[in-house]
Protein backbone atom coordinates (compact mmCIF):
# COMPACT_ATOMS: atom_id res chain seq x y z
CA UNK A 1 0.00 0.00 0.00
CA UNK A 2 1.37 3.12 -1.07
CA UNK A 3 2.52 6.28 2.09
CA UNK A 4 -0.23 8.20 0.14
CA UNK A 5 -3.17 6.11 0.41
CA UNK A 6 -2.19 4.81 3.83
CA UNK A 7 -1.94 8.74 4.81
CA UNK A 8 -5.85 8.93 3.53
CA UNK A 9 -6.64 6.00 5.54
CA UNK A 10 -4.80 7.54 8.56
CA UNK A 11 -7.04 10.62 8.23
CA UNK A 12 -10.37 8.83 7.85
CA UNK A 13 -9.76 6.81 10.64
CA UNK A 14 -9.23 9.46 12.47
CA UNK A 15 -12.09 11.50 11.18
CA UNK A 16 -14.45 8.86 11.92
CA UNK A 17 -13.58 8.33 15.80
CA UNK A 18 -13.54 12.13 16.22
CA UNK A 19 -17.23 11.49 14.74
CA UNK A 20 -18.02 8.33 17.21
CA UNK A 21 -16.53 10.66 19.98
CA UNK A 22 -18.72 13.59 18.66
CA UNK A 23 -21.49 11.06 18.73
CA UNK A 24 -21.19 10.16 22.25
CA UNK A 25 -21.49 13.68 23.38
CA UNK A 26 -24.47 14.45 21.28
CA UNK A 27 -26.50 11.17 21.65
CA UNK A 28 -25.19 9.13 24.66
CA UNK A 29 -25.22 11.24 27.18
CA UNK A 30 -28.74 12.34 27.16
CA UNK A 31 -31.88 10.72 28.58
CA UNK A 32 -32.96 7.77 28.77
CA UNK A 33 -30.11 6.64 31.18
CA UNK A 34 -29.15 3.01 31.05
CA UNK A 35 -28.45 2.72 34.80
CA UNK A 36 -28.55 -0.70 35.26
CA UNK A 37 -26.13 -1.61 32.48
CA UNK A 38 -23.80 1.45 33.42
CA UNK A 39 -23.08 -0.38 37.11
CA UNK A 40 -23.20 -3.52 35.36
CA UNK A 41 -19.92 -2.24 33.80
CA UNK A 42 -18.95 -0.29 36.32
CA UNK A 43 -18.63 -3.81 38.34
CA UNK A 44 -17.44 -5.67 35.46
CA UNK A 45 -14.42 -2.84 34.46
CA UNK A 46 -13.34 -1.70 37.67
CA UNK A 47 -14.33 -4.60 40.42
CA UNK A 48 -12.75 -7.58 37.92
CA UNK A 49 -9.79 -5.52 36.61
CA UNK A 50 -8.68 -5.14 40.45
CA UNK A 51 -7.21 -8.37 40.93
CA UNK A 52 -4.84 -7.65 37.52
CA UNK A 53 -4.26 -4.00 38.43
CA UNK A 54 -3.76 -4.71 42.35
CA UNK A 55 -1.22 -7.64 41.68
CA UNK A 56 1.26 -5.43 38.66
CA UNK A 57 0.93 -2.23 41.07
CA UNK A 58 2.96 -4.24 44.01
CA UNK A 59 4.91 -6.18 41.67
CA UNK A 60 5.81 -2.48 40.19
CA UNK A 61 6.28 -0.83 43.70
CA UNK A 62 8.30 -3.56 44.78
CA UNK A 63 10.79 -3.86 41.54
CA UNK A 64 11.33 0.52 41.54
CA UNK A 65 12.01 0.05 44.95
CA UNK A 66 14.79 -2.29 44.72
CA UNK A 67 16.11 -1.23 41.25
CA UNK A 68 16.39 2.67 42.57
CA UNK A 69 18.23 1.72 45.81
CA UNK A 70 21.60 1.02 44.21
CA UNK A 71 21.96 4.21 42.79
CA UNK A 72 20.86 6.07 45.59
CA UNK A 73 22.99 3.97 47.74
CA UNK A 74 26.02 5.87 45.67
CA UNK A 75 25.11 9.34 45.92
CA UNK A 76 24.53 8.77 49.34
CA UNK A 77 20.64 9.77 49.68
CA UNK A 78 19.47 6.19 50.48
CA UNK A 79 17.05 7.77 52.90
CA UNK A 80 15.38 10.04 50.03
CA UNK A 81 14.07 6.60 48.81
CA UNK A 82 10.52 6.23 49.92
CA UNK A 83 10.30 10.19 48.48
CA UNK A 84 11.64 9.09 45.22
CA UNK A 85 9.18 6.17 45.01
CA UNK A 86 6.55 7.77 46.11
CA UNK A 87 6.87 10.56 43.19
CA UNK A 88 7.60 8.54 40.81
CA UNK A 89 4.27 6.20 41.32
CA UNK A 90 1.94 8.80 42.13
CA UNK A 91 2.90 11.10 39.58
CA UNK A 92 3.89 9.13 36.30
CA UNK A 93 4.02 5.23 36.45
CA UNK A 94 1.46 4.31 38.81
CA UNK A 95 -1.10 5.99 36.47
CA UNK A 96 0.66 5.28 32.93
CA UNK A 97 0.99 1.56 34.20
CA UNK A 98 -2.52 1.02 35.85
CA UNK A 99 -3.73 2.72 32.19
CA UNK A 100 -1.55 0.35 30.07
CA UNK A 101 -2.90 -2.53 32.11
CA UNK A 102 -6.21 -1.25 31.69
CA UNK A 103 -5.79 -0.79 27.87
CA UNK A 104 -5.07 -4.35 27.91
CA UNK A 105 -7.57 -5.92 29.31
CA UNK A 106 -10.66 -3.74 28.80
CA UNK A 107 -10.00 -2.35 25.30
CA UNK A 108 -9.33 -5.57 23.98
CA UNK A 109 -12.42 -6.97 25.72
CA UNK A 110 -14.71 -4.12 24.70
CA UNK A 111 -13.35 -4.56 20.92
CA UNK A 112 -13.64 -8.03 21.05
CA UNK A 113 -17.14 -8.30 22.83
CA UNK A 114 -18.84 -5.29 20.56
CA UNK A 115 -16.67 -6.92 17.75
CA UNK A 116 -18.61 -10.02 18.21
CA UNK A 117 -21.95 -8.78 18.95
CA UNK A 118 -21.24 -6.93 15.48
CA UNK A 119 -20.76 -9.82 13.34
CA UNK A 120 -22.94 -11.89 14.61
CA UNK A 121 -26.49 -9.27 14.56
CA UNK A 122 -26.76 -8.63 17.81
CA UNK A 123 -26.15 -5.40 17.26
CA UNK A 124 -29.17 -5.09 14.72
CA UNK A 125 -31.20 -6.85 17.06
CA UNK A 126 -30.99 -4.15 19.18
CA UNK A 127 -32.25 -1.71 16.86
CA UNK A 128 -34.78 -3.48 15.15
CA UNK A 129 -35.92 -4.44 18.77
CA UNK A 130 -36.03 -0.35 19.52
CA UNK A 131 -32.84 -0.39 21.68
CA UNK A 132 -30.47 2.24 20.74
CA UNK A 133 -27.31 -0.01 20.77
CA UNK A 134 -25.01 3.04 21.00
CA UNK A 135 -26.70 4.16 24.38
CA UNK A 136 -26.76 0.68 25.98
CA UNK A 137 -23.20 -0.64 24.64
CA UNK A 138 -21.12 2.28 24.02
CA UNK A 139 -22.25 5.15 26.49
CA UNK A 140 -22.58 2.51 29.36
CA UNK A 141 -18.96 1.27 28.79
CA UNK A 142 -17.21 4.45 27.78
CA UNK A 143 -18.77 5.99 31.11
CA UNK A 144 -17.99 3.40 33.02
CA UNK A 145 -14.14 3.18 32.33
CA UNK A 146 -13.54 6.66 32.58
CA UNK A 147 -14.92 6.65 35.89
CA UNK A 148 -13.44 3.30 37.07
CA UNK A 149 -9.96 4.17 35.76
CA UNK A 150 -9.20 6.92 38.19
CA UNK A 151 -10.40 4.71 41.29
CA UNK A 152 -8.43 1.87 40.06
CA UNK A 153 -5.61 4.22 39.62
CA UNK A 154 -5.79 4.95 42.90
CA UNK A 155 -5.74 1.87 44.85
CA UNK A 156 -3.31 0.66 42.32
CA UNK A 157 -1.22 3.75 44.01
CA UNK A 158 -2.00 2.51 47.14
CA UNK A 159 -0.90 -0.83 46.37
CA UNK A 160 2.47 0.19 44.82
CA UNK A 161 3.58 2.12 47.70
CA UNK A 162 2.93 -0.93 49.69
CA UNK A 163 4.93 -3.12 47.49
CA UNK A 164 7.78 0.15 47.72
CA UNK A 165 7.49 0.26 51.22
CA UNK A 166 7.96 -3.96 51.57
CA UNK A 167 10.94 -3.29 48.98
CA UNK A 168 12.65 -1.05 51.56
CA UNK A 169 12.59 -3.25 53.97
CA UNK A 170 14.20 -5.64 52.38
CA UNK A 171 17.46 -4.33 52.79
CA UNK A 172 16.94 -1.95 55.67
CA UNK A 173 14.51 -1.70 58.18
CA UNK A 174 12.37 1.38 58.05
CA UNK A 175 8.55 1.95 60.07
CA UNK A 176 5.54 1.79 58.32
CA UNK A 177 4.62 5.20 59.79
CA UNK A 178 7.95 6.75 58.82
CA UNK A 179 7.85 5.24 55.59
CA UNK A 180 4.39 6.51 55.05
CA UNK A 181 5.41 9.61 56.62
CA UNK A 182 7.92 10.80 53.91
CA UNK A 183 6.32 9.49 51.37
CA UNK A 184 3.12 11.42 51.78
CA UNK A 185 5.44 15.16 53.27
CA UNK A 186 6.57 14.79 49.49
CA UNK A 187 3.28 14.92 47.90
CA UNK A 188 1.14 17.88 47.63
CA UNK A 189 -2.17 18.96 45.75
CA UNK A 190 -0.38 19.52 42.42
CA UNK A 191 1.29 15.99 42.50
CA UNK A 192 -2.02 14.26 42.95
CA UNK A 193 -4.93 16.69 40.95
CA UNK A 194 -3.25 16.67 37.40
CA UNK A 195 -1.99 12.38 37.82
CA UNK A 196 -5.47 11.32 38.73
CA UNK A 197 -7.09 14.15 35.93
CA UNK A 198 -5.60 12.58 33.15
CA UNK A 199 -6.41 9.41 34.45
CA UNK A 200 -9.89 10.17 33.49
CA UNK A 201 -8.68 11.05 29.93
CA UNK A 202 -7.32 7.65 29.54
CA UNK A 203 -10.00 5.97 30.52
CA UNK A 204 -12.11 7.58 28.25
CA UNK A 205 -9.75 6.97 25.77
CA UNK A 206 -10.05 3.32 26.35
CA UNK A 207 -13.60 2.90 26.22
CA UNK A 208 -14.19 5.37 23.05
CA UNK A 209 -11.79 3.12 21.43
CA UNK A 210 -12.66 -0.23 22.74
CA UNK A 211 -16.10 1.02 21.62
CA UNK A 212 -15.27 2.34 17.88
CA UNK A 213 -12.98 -0.44 17.09
CA UNK A 214 -15.87 -3.34 18.21
CA UNK A 215 -19.01 -1.50 16.70
CA UNK A 216 -17.00 -1.21 13.50
CA UNK A 217 -15.81 -4.41 13.14
CA UNK A 218 -16.10 -6.46 10.03
CA UNK A 219 -14.81 -9.33 8.02
CA UNK A 220 -16.55 -11.74 10.59
CA UNK A 221 -14.24 -13.78 13.26
CA UNK A 222 -11.26 -12.60 11.86
CA UNK A 223 -12.36 -9.12 12.22
CA UNK A 224 -13.54 -9.19 15.81
CA UNK A 225 -9.95 -10.53 16.49
CA UNK A 226 -8.56 -7.50 14.40
CA UNK A 227 -10.70 -4.93 16.72
CA UNK A 228 -9.64 -6.44 19.98
CA UNK A 229 -5.81 -6.16 18.82
CA UNK A 230 -5.98 -2.62 17.30
CA UNK A 231 -8.13 -1.70 20.32
CA UNK A 232 -5.15 -1.93 22.59
CA UNK A 233 -2.49 -0.82 20.33
CA UNK A 234 -4.44 2.63 19.40
CA UNK A 235 -5.67 3.15 22.90
CA UNK A 236 -2.20 2.41 24.37
CA UNK A 237 -0.15 5.06 22.02
CA UNK A 238 -3.42 6.99 22.96
CA UNK A 239 -2.57 7.05 26.80
CA UNK A 240 1.29 8.16 26.25
CA UNK A 241 -0.18 11.07 23.71
CA UNK A 242 -2.50 12.62 26.49
CA UNK A 243 0.56 11.90 28.92
CA UNK A 244 2.63 14.16 26.90
CA UNK A 245 -0.07 16.60 26.59
CA UNK A 246 -1.00 16.32 30.08
CA UNK A 247 2.94 17.07 31.08
CA UNK A 248 2.60 20.30 28.68
CA UNK A 249 -0.51 21.48 30.20
CA UNK A 250 0.57 21.08 34.22
CA UNK A 251 3.39 23.24 33.15
CA UNK A 252 1.51 25.80 31.13
CA UNK A 253 -0.40 25.93 34.21
CA UNK A 254 2.34 25.80 36.75
CA UNK A 255 1.05 22.64 38.62
CA UNK A 256 4.71 21.27 38.32
CA UNK B 1 -70.15 -7.67 -7.91
CA UNK B 2 -67.32 -6.10 -5.77
CA UNK B 3 -64.47 -7.85 -3.81
CA UNK B 4 -63.17 -5.76 -0.84
CA UNK B 5 -59.43 -5.26 -1.14
CA UNK B 6 -57.21 -6.53 1.71
CA UNK B 7 -54.96 -3.79 3.39
CA UNK B 8 -51.89 -3.07 1.80
CA UNK B 9 -49.35 -3.13 4.98
CA UNK B 10 -46.18 -2.67 2.71
CA UNK B 11 -45.71 -0.76 -0.49
CA UNK B 12 -42.51 -0.70 -1.98
CA UNK B 13 -41.78 1.53 -5.46
CA UNK B 14 -38.78 2.25 -6.95
CA UNK B 15 -36.42 1.31 -4.63
CA UNK B 16 -32.88 1.83 -5.06
CA UNK B 17 -29.62 0.67 -2.81
CA UNK B 18 -26.34 0.34 -4.45
CA UNK B 19 -22.75 -0.36 -2.55
CA UNK B 20 -20.29 1.86 -4.57
CA UNK B 21 -20.80 1.59 -8.42
CA UNK B 22 -22.91 -2.11 -7.91
CA UNK B 23 -26.40 -1.18 -7.80
CA UNK B 24 -28.16 -4.00 -5.10
CA UNK B 25 -31.72 -3.46 -5.67
CA UNK B 26 -32.88 -1.45 -9.06
CA UNK B 27 -35.93 -0.34 -9.06
CA UNK B 28 -37.74 -2.82 -6.97
CA UNK B 29 -41.30 -2.63 -6.33
CA UNK B 30 -43.41 -4.53 -4.48
CA UNK B 31 -46.86 -4.54 -2.05
CA UNK B 32 -47.58 -7.17 1.22
CA UNK B 33 -51.24 -7.48 1.81
CA UNK B 34 -52.23 -7.95 5.11
CA UNK B 35 -52.40 -11.65 6.42
CA UNK B 36 -50.31 -12.63 3.35
CA UNK B 37 -46.77 -14.28 3.15
CA UNK B 38 -44.88 -13.46 0.80
CA UNK B 39 -41.20 -15.43 -0.15
CA UNK B 40 -38.50 -13.19 -1.68
CA UNK B 41 -37.10 -15.81 -3.95
CA UNK B 42 -33.35 -14.62 -5.56
CA UNK B 43 -29.68 -16.19 -5.95
CA UNK B 44 -27.23 -15.73 -3.38
CA UNK B 45 -26.12 -12.20 -3.41
CA UNK B 46 -28.87 -10.93 -5.51
CA UNK B 47 -29.96 -8.27 -2.88
CA UNK B 48 -32.24 -10.44 -0.44
CA UNK B 49 -31.47 -9.62 2.62
CA UNK B 50 -30.61 -5.99 1.79
CA UNK B 51 -34.08 -5.49 0.69
CA UNK B 52 -35.67 -6.41 3.99
CA UNK B 53 -33.15 -4.43 5.74
CA UNK B 54 -33.87 -1.91 3.81
CA UNK B 55 -38.37 -2.11 4.92
CA UNK B 56 -37.16 -2.36 8.88
CA UNK B 57 -34.46 0.60 8.30
CA UNK B 58 -31.15 -1.25 8.83
CA UNK B 59 -30.12 0.11 5.63
CA UNK B 60 -30.74 3.46 3.77
CA UNK B 61 -32.15 3.08 0.43
CA UNK B 62 -30.60 5.18 -2.24
CA UNK B 63 -33.82 6.13 -3.64
CA UNK B 64 -37.49 4.72 -4.21
CA UNK B 65 -40.07 4.79 -0.98
CA UNK B 66 -40.91 2.35 1.34
CA UNK B 67 -43.90 2.43 3.09
CA UNK B 68 -45.29 0.15 6.09
CA UNK B 69 -48.66 1.08 7.47
CA UNK B 70 -48.49 4.22 4.91
CA UNK B 71 -45.65 5.51 6.77
CA UNK B 72 -43.06 6.39 4.82
CA UNK B 73 -40.06 4.87 6.74
CA UNK B 74 -36.93 5.89 4.36
CA UNK B 75 -37.80 9.40 5.11
CA UNK B 76 -38.40 8.87 8.80
CA UNK B 77 -35.98 10.27 12.02
CA UNK B 78 -34.29 7.22 14.28
CA UNK B 79 -36.73 8.22 17.07
CA UNK B 80 -39.52 7.46 13.98
CA UNK B 81 -38.01 4.65 12.95
CA UNK B 82 -37.83 3.00 16.63
CA UNK B 83 -41.57 3.37 16.67
CA UNK B 84 -42.58 2.31 13.73
CA UNK B 85 -40.23 -0.90 14.49
CA UNK B 86 -42.65 -1.90 17.08
CA UNK B 87 -45.02 -3.08 14.52
CA UNK B 88 -42.13 -5.11 12.55
CA UNK B 89 -40.92 -8.09 13.60
CA UNK B 90 -37.21 -9.46 12.27
CA UNK B 91 -35.81 -12.74 12.64
CA UNK B 92 -32.18 -12.58 11.96
CA UNK B 93 -30.69 -15.13 9.79
CA UNK B 94 -27.84 -15.55 12.24
CA UNK B 95 -30.64 -15.76 15.08
CA UNK B 96 -28.68 -12.64 16.95
CA UNK B 97 -29.60 -13.90 20.31
CA UNK B 98 -27.71 -11.96 23.25
CA UNK B 99 -25.18 -14.25 24.50
CA UNK B 100 -24.58 -13.21 27.46
CA UNK B 101 -28.34 -13.36 28.34
CA UNK B 102 -30.39 -16.40 29.56
CA UNK B 103 -32.92 -17.11 27.52
CA UNK B 104 -34.96 -15.23 29.92
CA UNK B 105 -32.94 -12.14 29.98
CA UNK B 106 -33.13 -12.42 25.65
CA UNK B 107 -37.15 -12.24 25.51
CA UNK B 108 -37.03 -9.84 28.69
CA UNK B 109 -34.83 -7.83 27.33
CA UNK B 110 -37.15 -5.84 24.12
CA UNK B 111 -40.31 -6.06 26.78
CA UNK B 112 -38.78 -3.99 29.23
CA UNK B 113 -37.50 -2.06 26.69
CA UNK B 114 -40.48 -1.33 24.70
CA UNK B 115 -43.39 -0.98 27.29
CA UNK B 116 -41.46 0.44 30.27
CA UNK B 117 -44.63 0.66 32.60
CA UNK B 118 -45.08 -3.41 32.33
CA UNK B 119 -44.80 -5.09 35.45
CA UNK B 120 -43.12 -7.77 36.73
CA UNK B 121 -45.81 -10.44 36.77
CA UNK B 122 -46.84 -9.27 33.46
CA UNK B 123 -43.62 -9.85 32.03
CA UNK B 124 -42.76 -13.17 32.80
CA UNK B 125 -46.10 -13.87 31.73
CA UNK B 126 -45.51 -13.16 28.37
CA UNK B 127 -41.90 -14.13 28.25
CA UNK B 128 -43.65 -17.72 28.86
CA UNK B 129 -46.25 -17.51 26.92
CA UNK B 130 -44.16 -16.88 23.92
CA UNK B 131 -41.49 -19.55 25.32
CA UNK B 132 -44.92 -22.10 25.26
CA UNK B 133 -45.46 -21.17 21.83
CA UNK B 134 -42.40 -21.94 20.75
CA UNK B 135 -42.45 -25.80 23.38
CA UNK B 136 -39.84 -24.10 24.92
CA UNK B 137 -40.28 -23.42 28.43
CA UNK B 138 -37.76 -25.73 29.69
CA UNK B 139 -34.95 -23.90 28.61
CA UNK B 140 -36.28 -20.53 30.80
CA UNK B 141 -32.71 -20.31 32.48
CA UNK B 142 -30.41 -22.12 29.91
CA UNK B 143 -27.46 -19.96 28.21
CA UNK B 144 -28.53 -19.75 23.79
CA UNK B 145 -24.95 -21.67 24.14
CA UNK B 146 -26.36 -24.68 25.49
CA UNK B 147 -29.33 -24.59 22.67
CA UNK B 148 -28.98 -26.66 19.37
CA UNK B 149 -29.76 -24.59 15.98
CA UNK B 150 -33.63 -25.53 16.23
CA UNK B 151 -33.77 -24.69 19.31
CA UNK B 152 -32.25 -21.10 18.98
CA UNK B 153 -34.37 -20.44 15.58
CA UNK B 154 -37.61 -21.22 17.89
CA UNK B 155 -36.09 -19.18 20.78
CA UNK B 156 -35.27 -16.16 17.86
CA UNK B 157 -38.97 -17.02 16.54
CA UNK B 158 -40.26 -16.18 20.31
CA UNK B 159 -38.40 -13.36 21.05
CA UNK B 160 -39.42 -11.54 17.36
CA UNK B 161 -43.41 -12.25 18.14
CA UNK B 162 -42.99 -11.14 22.15
CA UNK B 163 -43.79 -7.90 21.15
CA UNK B 164 -46.59 -8.67 18.66
CA UNK B 165 -45.07 -7.40 15.41
CA UNK B 166 -48.09 -6.77 12.61
CA UNK B 167 -45.16 -7.45 10.39
CA UNK B 168 -42.98 -10.27 10.37
CA UNK B 169 -39.58 -9.86 8.03
CA UNK B 170 -38.07 -13.72 8.40
CA UNK B 171 -34.28 -13.49 6.82
CA UNK B 172 -33.54 -17.49 5.51
CA UNK B 173 -35.70 -18.85 8.20
CA UNK B 174 -34.32 -22.57 7.60
CA UNK B 175 -31.21 -22.04 6.07
CA UNK B 176 -28.58 -24.60 7.90
CA UNK B 177 -31.13 -26.42 9.42
CA UNK B 178 -32.24 -30.09 8.84
CA UNK B 179 -35.22 -30.91 6.87
CA UNK B 180 -37.19 -32.09 9.67
CA UNK B 181 -36.40 -29.29 11.98
CA UNK B 182 -37.06 -27.19 8.69
CA UNK B 183 -40.52 -28.19 8.47
CA UNK B 184 -41.03 -27.81 12.14
CA UNK B 185 -40.29 -24.00 11.58
CA UNK B 186 -42.01 -23.63 8.58
CA UNK B 187 -45.02 -25.35 10.77
CA UNK B 188 -43.96 -23.00 13.58
CA UNK B 189 -44.16 -19.97 11.06
CA UNK B 190 -47.58 -20.63 9.63
CA UNK B 191 -48.85 -21.22 13.43
CA UNK B 192 -47.83 -18.07 14.98
CA UNK B 193 -49.20 -16.37 12.10
CA UNK B 194 -52.58 -17.92 12.18
CA UNK B 195 -52.50 -17.02 15.85
CA UNK B 196 -51.68 -13.57 15.59
CA UNK B 197 -52.90 -12.51 12.34
CA UNK B 198 -49.37 -11.63 11.27
CA UNK B 199 -48.37 -10.63 7.57
CA UNK B 200 -44.84 -11.85 6.30
CA UNK B 201 -42.01 -11.77 4.27
CA UNK B 202 -39.96 -14.55 4.34
CA UNK B 203 -36.53 -14.64 2.11
CA UNK B 204 -35.42 -18.06 1.26
CA UNK B 205 -33.73 -20.06 -1.16
CA UNK B 206 -35.30 -23.44 0.12
CA UNK B 207 -37.94 -24.80 -2.04
CA UNK B 208 -39.99 -26.49 0.70
CA UNK B 209 -40.02 -23.19 2.99
CA UNK B 210 -41.68 -21.21 -0.16
CA UNK B 211 -44.11 -24.50 -0.78
CA UNK B 212 -44.72 -24.37 2.34
CA UNK B 213 -45.12 -20.91 3.75
CA UNK B 214 -45.65 -19.00 0.30
CA UNK B 215 -48.79 -17.01 -0.40
CA UNK B 216 -46.96 -15.39 -2.86
CA UNK B 217 -43.79 -15.49 -4.50
CA UNK B 218 -42.16 -12.74 -5.71
CA UNK B 219 -38.32 -13.63 -7.86
CA UNK B 220 -35.49 -11.31 -7.39
CA UNK B 221 -33.63 -10.84 -10.22
CA UNK B 222 -30.63 -8.12 -11.43
CA UNK B 223 -32.33 -5.94 -8.32
CA UNK B 224 -36.03 -5.44 -9.84
CA UNK B 225 -39.17 -8.01 -9.38
CA UNK B 226 -38.74 -10.40 -11.84
CA UNK B 227 -41.58 -12.23 -11.44
CA UNK B 228 -44.48 -12.62 -9.25
CA UNK B 229 -47.21 -15.49 -8.42
CA UNK B 230 -48.50 -18.62 -6.53
CA UNK B 231 -45.64 -21.18 -6.38
CA UNK B 232 -47.46 -23.64 -8.47
CA UNK B 233 -47.72 -20.97 -11.44
CA UNK B 234 -44.17 -19.91 -11.04
CA UNK B 235 -43.53 -23.99 -10.89
CA UNK B 236 -45.16 -24.12 -14.23
CA UNK B 237 -43.13 -21.35 -15.78
CA UNK B 238 -40.73 -22.42 -18.98
CA UNK B 239 -38.41 -19.66 -18.58
CA UNK B 240 -34.95 -20.37 -17.42
CA UNK B 241 -34.22 -17.92 -14.94
CA UNK B 242 -37.38 -19.15 -12.99
CA UNK B 243 -36.81 -23.14 -13.45
CA UNK B 244 -33.61 -23.40 -12.56
CA UNK B 245 -35.08 -22.98 -8.68
CA UNK B 246 -37.15 -25.45 -9.12
CA UNK B 247 -35.03 -28.68 -10.62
Amino acid sequence: MSLVIRFKNFLDETGNIARFTGRFFSVGIKPRYEHKEFFNQCYIIGYRSLPLVGLTAFIMGLVLTMQLRPSLVDYGVESQLPVMVGLAIVREIGPVITALIFAGKIGSSIGAELGSMKVTEQIDAMTVSGIKPFKYLVATRVLATTLMLPLLTILGDAISLFGAYLGVNIRSVTSFDLFFLQVFKSLDFSDVLPAITKTLFFGFAVGIVGCYKGFNSTKGTQGVGISANSAVVLSSVLIFIIDLLAVQITELLGLN
Amino acid sequence: METATKEQVIVIKDLVKAFGDKKILDGFNLTVEKGSNVVILGKSGSGKSVLIKCIIGLLQSDSGSIHVFKENISQMTEDELDQARSKIGFLFQSNALYDSMTIRENLEFPLIRHWVDISKEEVERLVNEALENVDLLHTLDMMPSELSGGMLKRVALARTMILRPEVILYDEPTTGLDPVTSREIENLILKLQKKNHTSSIIISHDMNCVKNTADLVVLLLEGKCYIKGTYEELKQSTDENIKQFFE
